[in-house]
């Protein structure tokens, strides 16, 4: 590292700032909003400055959601909704991809590739690209509009038990030896080996999962018929409706900045993870 | 590689395989094959009758100038989002590996925006570039530009463009920049000695971290393939018209909302062949990387 070349100074903070306010623009914009009244905005004279409404719209959108509808639902309870799917869907995925990675990994078996094969060509089944039956089948089993057809159609990874997979093979064969000959079977190895040794790509996992389950769309879309099941990130887009001036865009925006909040703060705190986990999943 | 110390059990291999292939079977595989089904079959919006058809809805699908339409929809969104949050990333990450103060706040501070959901960038770039109460979108009509995204398509596709590949920079960010710090620095210090920055990066470091360019490509043309419904569904609905109708969106519409179970069926076939080549390339190349 010491060799790089230190560069000419100021370019490079130029381009990261650049870079950096981009981002954070429109997150900027989007606090303003949330301070100020539903007249100024839609008269389009928002300054750039907070105005003195901030406090009302967030406990307004907290605890009964856009004035606006008829019938709205309050964030909390979308909130809540988004929580109980990505935590779900978070841990299903990880518990599932964890143990059938540890068998495709430390065992032979008759069909072990073919199992391998079809857990891996589900990476190819997006569900945007099976929309309609995926949907009958979840209305067959009776899981519309509950958390279940929510969370248990998603938890399926291929990347995930690919990931295991790949740290798993990293575990020296002499780990193993050593295991068996201390008597330990395959459970215990699992519980006092696999597991300890791989619980930093467990976290790094849960922050990329996490991320992916808070941030689902055209799944709860779809499965969602009654309006108390939807997702926060639903719940934005149905608020925003047709999008003319009228609508309660400080309530929206209000909406929007509680919406990125969960996520974000798991990224911020558990940051190196979220690197290790991403750059993980490459190799 | 292959592993030599293995465990010896008839049974636990499939305990443990049991609830990711159930749900495989259930939710993946069974609902493929009915897509496979419909999609040669013919069938009214009611479901009362069903008709076998062959390839016919293929042919329909494939000669439908408004299909025809949405791949050229796609291609462009999906080559302008894949161009610019790739070209935006590799810039901050280049820049960000070289040695300058504060480059971890730096580093974060350009990370978070992965943690946004599409639909909800869409909230926030709407807010930005909307015609009458945007700060931009009032700006540029004051400028003289008539700035509606709601009545012209190119407007609407450049803006579902921006709000699909800004949310997309930061995972770039970081698989570029892991690539550039995995170069060795002896590498980097041997080429140094007789060549300026920007030959050093373009003869050493961008060929070094190739294999990562190439995997972030596909990355991203799946994710604007297919995690961009959000984007799309919030901004635009795909419209004006058919504007910003991508592949994905198309199904959808025609599925969900209009029910033709037939033509969108063979428009999943469709994609699954997209998504089968694309994941194809990718293992194989990284499969290849990773096991020398």
């Amino acid at each position: 590292m010491a060799t790089r070349q230190r560069p000419t100074q100021w370019l490079p903070h130029f381009i990261l700032v650049v870079g950096v306010a981009s981002f954070a623009f429109p997150i900027y914009l989007a606090l303003i909003g949330s301070t100020h009244d539903a007249g100024i905005i839609a008269r389009g004279e928002m300054p750039l400055v907070p105005g003195p409404h901030g406090l009302d719209n967030y406990w307004q959108a907290w605890t009964r959601g856009s004035a606006e509808r008829v019938k709205s639902i309050p964030v909390q309870a979308l909130m809540f909704n988004s929580l109980v799917m990505a935590l779900g869907i978070t841990f299903g995925k990880i518990a599932i991809s964890v143990i059938s990675a540890y068998a495709v990994a430390f065992f032979v078996f008759p069909l072990r590739m073919f199992f391998f094969w079809m857990i891996f060509i589900t990476l190819m089944l997006p569900v945007e690209v099976r929309i309609i039956p995926t949907y009958k089948v979840v209305a067959d089993l009776g899981m519309v509009d509950s958390f279940t057809g929510l969370i248990i159609p998603l938890i399926a990874s291929a990347t995930a038990t690919l990931l295991f997979r790949q740290v798993f093979l990293t575990i020296p064969d002499e780990l193993v030896e050593a295991a068996k000959i201390d008597g330990a079977g395959a459970l215990r190895f699992f519980w006092s080996v696999v597991i300890p040794l791989s619980r930093t790509n467990i976290a790094a996992l849960f922050v990329i999962l996490f991320i992916y389950g808070w941030n689902q769309y055209l799944w709860p879309l779809l499965i969602t018929s009654s309006r108390s099941m939807e997702t926060i990130v639903i719940g934005i887009v149905k608020m925003i409706g047709t999008g003319d001036a009228q609508t309660d865009w400080q309530i929206i925006m209000a909406t929007t900045i509680l919406a990125m909040l969960p996520p974000v703060a798991v990224i911020l705190f558990m940051q190196r993870w979220f690197v290790k986990g991403l750059i993980e999943a490459e190799k | 590689m292959r592993r030599r110390a293995i465990f010896h059990n008839k049974v636990l291999p499939y305990l443990l395989l049991a609830p990711q292939v159930a749900v495989t079977l259930v939710f993946f595989l069974w609902p493929a094959g009915q897509a496979i089904y419909q999609s040669v079959l013919l069938q009214d919006p009611f479901g009362l009758r069903t008709q076998f058809v062959w390839l016919e809805n293929f042919r329909v699908v494939l000669t439908d100038p408004l299909y025809l339409g949405s791949v050229r929809v796609t291609l462009i969104f999906s080559t302008a989002v894949t161009a610019l949050s790739m070209g935006a990333a590799l810039l901050f990450a280049v820049v960000a590996d070289m040695r300058i103060r504060g480059a971890t706040t730096y580093k974060t501070l350009l990370t978070w925006p992965y943690a946004v959901a599409p639909a909800v960038a869409a909230s926030l770039w709407l807010f930005i570039f909307h015609p009458s109460i945007g700060l931009l979108g009032r700006r540029l009509r004051y400028l003289g530009i008539a700035w509606d995204y709601k009545l012209n398509g190119n407007q609407a596709l450049l803006l579902v463009i921006l709000a699909a590949s800004w949310k997309q920079v930061s995972y770039n960010f970081l698989f570029f920049l892991a690539g550039l710090q995995a170069i060795p620095p002896s590498v980097i210090e041997a080429a140094s000695l007789d060549t300026g920055p920007a030959r050093r990066f373009w003869s050493i470091a961008f060929p070094l971290i190739s294999p990562t360019t190439f995997f972030l490509l596909v990355v991203n043309v799946v994710y604007a393939f297919f995690d961009t419904f959000g984007v799309i569904h919030a901004l635009t609905g795909g419209g004006p018209g058919k504007a910003t109708e991508t592949l994905i969106y198309k199904v959808y519409t025609d599925g969900v909302i209009n029910l033709d179970l037939g033509g969108s069926s063979a428009q999943s076939m469709i994609l699954m062949l997209v998504v089968v080549t694309l994941t194809a390339i990718q293992f194989r190349y990284i499969e290849r990387k990773v096991h020398y």
